[in-house]
This record gives structure tokens, sequence and C-alpha cells, in this order.
């Protein structure tokens, strides 16, 4: 499938973990503003695909990773990429979420902070403009000073989606995002990510069907470091081409 | 009843029983040594012992000043040059270093925690001490002397080196990845999210690490001894000589002069000592009580 102008395009990406090769040969384009989500079984490499997309392998060394990632046509793993700039453009969303160790305000203040703003002002409106594209604000608003990690696990996961758009990025990644949430945090992180998407491209990782389903404009297959199938959602989910494909989807694996 | 449900009951009363003992066994050690301190605290007011630095057995003057500073200078020396580099070499292993060369280092480290104390008082002895002599005290005072608080804090500080390595990096892997991921993906730079994330989170457990490590130096005796100088005088500058209470009982218990309370006065200094770490471990309990609630 060919996208007109893709925000992440991926060219021939190729994964070694240690010996092993994780991804073979990876190519898509991520549409720009529209949810688009990884699915397959456990172990399949979704995960670590999204991770290369913010070069979040970077830290572990074992980890060689050949090809290009286009972002807005230019290569994030070319030697003069600048890493730091590239993940600032991408907001990241865990597993589970992993609130930093200070207070709810200095969580969403972070990243504006890490990139120089200090105006005290301007740091009180970014806290509460992004606490409220989350929903967050009405539950924090009085304790703002308060410990993060005192926050519920489903608050706790919003706090980490603000803390990543308060330096304002251009993508959101999740990472099974809602795995460890209860059903109505879930319902809550999905209608966030519907509204988001008029502003944000976002790339989801799920095993959910159904929550793929639900949000995602467009649905990657993906299946022992391949991707098997791409394409807009209910085609890809009703109508799939490959016989791998269709097994999935109707659930004869998992 | 069955037999597994006795059996359990058994291996946890066991285990009670040889807890109550060793913490029984703190207390005892500590009763004992005040119980034989007793012949000198009633000749002598505890100010007194503790206010004065004469220190003539022979005369029946015992002042334990001079031993408690010597004791706190080499310690605070020695914790003030191990804790930086502890703490940036920690933080390299852990955070900087390529696999293959945290494979080498740590062993190393924990080699360095195995060689017997005599070695680096020996060490101290060759070393350190000639090259303060020579080298270091001449700029800052007139009559130079190796045998010094410095030199007892270098070697004491070299040896509580891999212990508090060690255990740093013990509490900076339990700092989860994820989190290290979630500072780095706001684009922060590694140094940003260690200064932040990680010595943050880590805080308490580096906190405690330093007592536990503290604790030991407190207590450390044959090294220090070798190289302190060992001179019942209250260190003024980092190049006067000192003599810590483990010394001062190492160098004189078993071979007491006549003098009346002389084995008194020394198992009053292990009093002391055991005294000293029980504060320093309840102070820093309380201190890191509040820390932990400001973090969580």
């Amino acid at each position: 499938m060919t996208i007109a102008t893709p925000h992440i395009s991926v060219q021939n990406l190729n994964l070694y973990y240690g010996d092993h090769h994780t991804l073979k040969n990876i190519n898509i384009d991520i549409p720009d503003k529209k949810v688009t989500s990884f699915i397959g079984p456990s172990g399949c490499g979704k995960t670590t695909l999204l991770k290369t997309f913010n070069r979040l392998h970077d830290s572990s060394l074992e980890v060689r990773v050949e090809g290009k990632v286009l972002l807005d046509g230019e290569n994030i793993y070319d030697k003069n990429a600048e890493v730091t700039s590239i993940r600032k453009k991408m907001g990241l969303l865990s597993q589970r979420p992993f609130p930093l160790p200070m207070s709810i305000y200095d969580n969403i203040a972070y990243g504006p902070r890490i990139h120089g703003e200090k105006d005290r002002h301007k740091l009180d409106e970014i806290v509460e403009r992004y606490l409220k594209d989350v929903a967050l604000w009405p539950e924090v608003k009085d304790r703002l000073k308060s410990p993060a990690s005192r926050l519920s696990i489903g608050q706790q996961q919003r706090l980490c989606l603000a803390r990543g758009l308060a330096v304002e990025p251009e993508i959101i990644l999740g990472d099974e995002p809602t795995s460890a949430l209860d059903p109505k945090s879930t319902q809550k992180i999905e209608e966030l990510f519907l509204e988001l998407k008029e502003k944000y491209t976002i790339v989801l990782v799920t095993h959910i069907l159904r929550q793929a389903r639900r949000v995602s404009d467009y649905v990657a297959f993906v299946y022992n470091g391949e991707i098997v199938e791409f394409g807009p959602t209910e085609e890809l989910l009703l109508h799939p081409k490959e016989k791998l494909t269709q097994d999935y989807v109707k659930g004869f694996f998992s | 009843m069955k037999f597994r449900i006795v059996k359990d009951k058994i291996a946890g009363s066991t285990m009670l029983v040889l807890t109550i003992l060793s913490v029984l066994l703190a207390v005892l050690v500590g009763w004992g040594l005040y119980y034989k301190s007793l012949p000198l605290l009633e000749k002598n007011t505890l100010w007194d012992l503790l206010s004065s630095s004469a220190w003539k057995p022979s005369k029946g003057q015992f002042g334990f000043f001079a031993f408690i500073m010597g004791t706190l200078w080499v310690t605070a020396i020695a914790v003030l040059l191990a804790l930086p580099l502890c703490l940036l070499s920690s933080i390299f292993i852990s955070e900087y270093a390529h696999p293959r060369l945290r494979k080498i280092i740590v062993p190393v480290v924990d080699l360095l925690s195995g060689i017997p104390p005599v070695v680096f008082g020996v060490w101290g002895v060759l070393m350190v001490v000639p090259f303060i002599e020579n080298y270091v005290a001449p700029h800052f005072v007139a009559y130079p002397m190796g045998y010094s608080v410095l030199a007892g804090g270098i070697v004491l500080g070299v040896m509580i080196f891999p212990l508090i390595i060690a255990l740093f990096l013990e509490v900076f892997s339990a700092v989860p990845r994820e989190m290290r991921d979630a500072s780095l993906s706001v684009g922060a730079t590694k140094w940003q999210t260690v200064k932040f994330v990680l010595l943050k989170k880590s805080l308490p457990g580096l906190v405690a690490s330093v007592v536990l490590a503290v604790s030991r130096a407190f207590g450390e005796t044959i090294a220090v001894l070798m190289v302190c100088g060992s001179v019942a005088i209250v260190p003024q500058s980092v190049f006067d000589s000192g003599y810590p209470l483990p010394a001062l009982i190492a160098n004189n218990y078993g071979e007491m002069l006549s003098a009346p309370e002389y084995e008194s006065a020394l198992l009053f200094a292990a009093f002391l000592l055991f005294a000293i770490i029980f504060l320093f471990n309840a102070v820093s309990r309380i201190v890191l009580g509040r820390i932990k609630k400001r973090i969580e």
C-alpha cells in the first residue's frame, strides 16, 4: 500500500539483537495525522519496530539497526541526526505508566524544562493545558504538588501521555498503552487517541484486535519480524488478503 | 494436623528464635561493654570522659575526646573522598559503559573488596604516607609528616570504595529501564536523565548505602592504625596525626599497663564506638524516612 504523504517512512529496515535477526526488511509508510496500529502475536517484533522510531534502542548496545527511518523525509539513523530532537518530536506511552519520581506538576514540566523553558507562568500554562488535554485537570488541579506515584494507574497513564504532549511532539507512539489499565481507563485513553489524531500522527502497538478496530485508521499485521500485510483497518481486519493474517484475525493463533 | 503444616510452623518458629538470638547478640555486646566500663564510669563523669583529651593511663587520666575526633576525622575524610568518586564511577558503569566493559570492571571492583585490610595498610605506609610527607604536606604545613588523618582517610576511602560502588550499582539497577526511557523519550540527554531521574529515584538507596559504608568505616582498624600515627591529640588539620578509637583498642588491649581502670577504659572506648555507630544509624534512619516520604 502506498501513502501519498507519509509522516514516517521505514525503508529496508533490519534490526539485529545480538545474533538474532529481529526485524526483517521492514518497509512501511505511516500516514500523517492518522492512527496506525501494529498487531501481531507476542514476540513478533511490533514493539521493537515501534522503538526504532524514536531510537530507543540506542541505549541497548547489543542492538544493531540497518536501513532507514525517514521522519518528514529525513533519516533519523543518519550519522548527523541528533537523537534528542528526534525524540522530542515523539511522545511515548509504554505498557505500564512510568511517572517520573517527582510531583504531578514537575512530571508535565519536565520536558519543557529539559528544553530550556524557565518561565514560571509559561510552565503553569503548559501544565494546565496538557492536563486538560488528557482530561486529568479536574482530578488533580488541587494536588499538583503531590507525588505522581499517588495517582491511580489509569490517571498515571494519562499523566504520562500529557508529559509526552508537553514537548509538542508531532507523533504519539503507544506501546500497548492500555494493557495495564482497567476497562474504564482504557476507554478514556482510546477516546483521547481519537481526539488527538486531529493534531498528531499516532502509532499504536496492540494485541487487542477490537482496540485496533475501534481506534485505528490503518493496521499492519506483524509476524515473525516481518510486516505480513498493511492496509486500512476494515479491509485488513475483515477481508485480509494473506492466509496468515486471516488465521490471526480469526483467532486461530495469538 | 497435616505434616506439612506442622513443618511450616516449626520452620517459622525456628527462624523466629534465630532472629531473636541475633538481635539479642547486639544488645548483649552493648550491655557487656557498658558493664565492663562501669568501673571507669564510677570514678569519672561521662562528660569528663568525653570532653577531656588528656590520656595518661598511668596517672589515671582517661579523656576520649582526641580519639573520638580522630575517628570522626578519618571517617569523614574517607567518605568525602570516596563518595564523589564512587558516585561518578558507578554512574559510568551502570549507565555509560558498554556491557562488555562492565563485565570486566565489576569483578575487578569486587576483587578489590576481597583484599585484606593489612595489605591496604602496607600500601598506605609504602605509598600514601611518603607521598603526603614529600609532596602534599610541605605545601601547607611547616613540619610535614606523612602519618596523618589524611593518610588514614585516603586508605580507608580506598577500602570502602568497592563496597560503595557495589551497593550503588545495586541501587541503580533497581530503577526500571522504562523510567529512563520515559525521560529520554521527551528528548532528555543521558546526563539529564541521570541527574533528574536516576539520582532522584535512587536517593534513598544511595543514602542507605553510604550509611552502611560509613558504619563499616568507623570500625575499620588495622589499615588505619598503620598510617594514622597513633598520637593522642585532637587533629587540627588533615596533616595532623590522629588516633581513632579502634586503633586505640587494638594497640593496647592485651598489653595493658597495670594502671587501674585501664581495661575498663579500653572497653569504654569500644562502647563509645558502638554508641557512635548506633547513633549514626539511628539518625540516618530518620533522614532516610524523610527522604523516602518526600520522593515516593
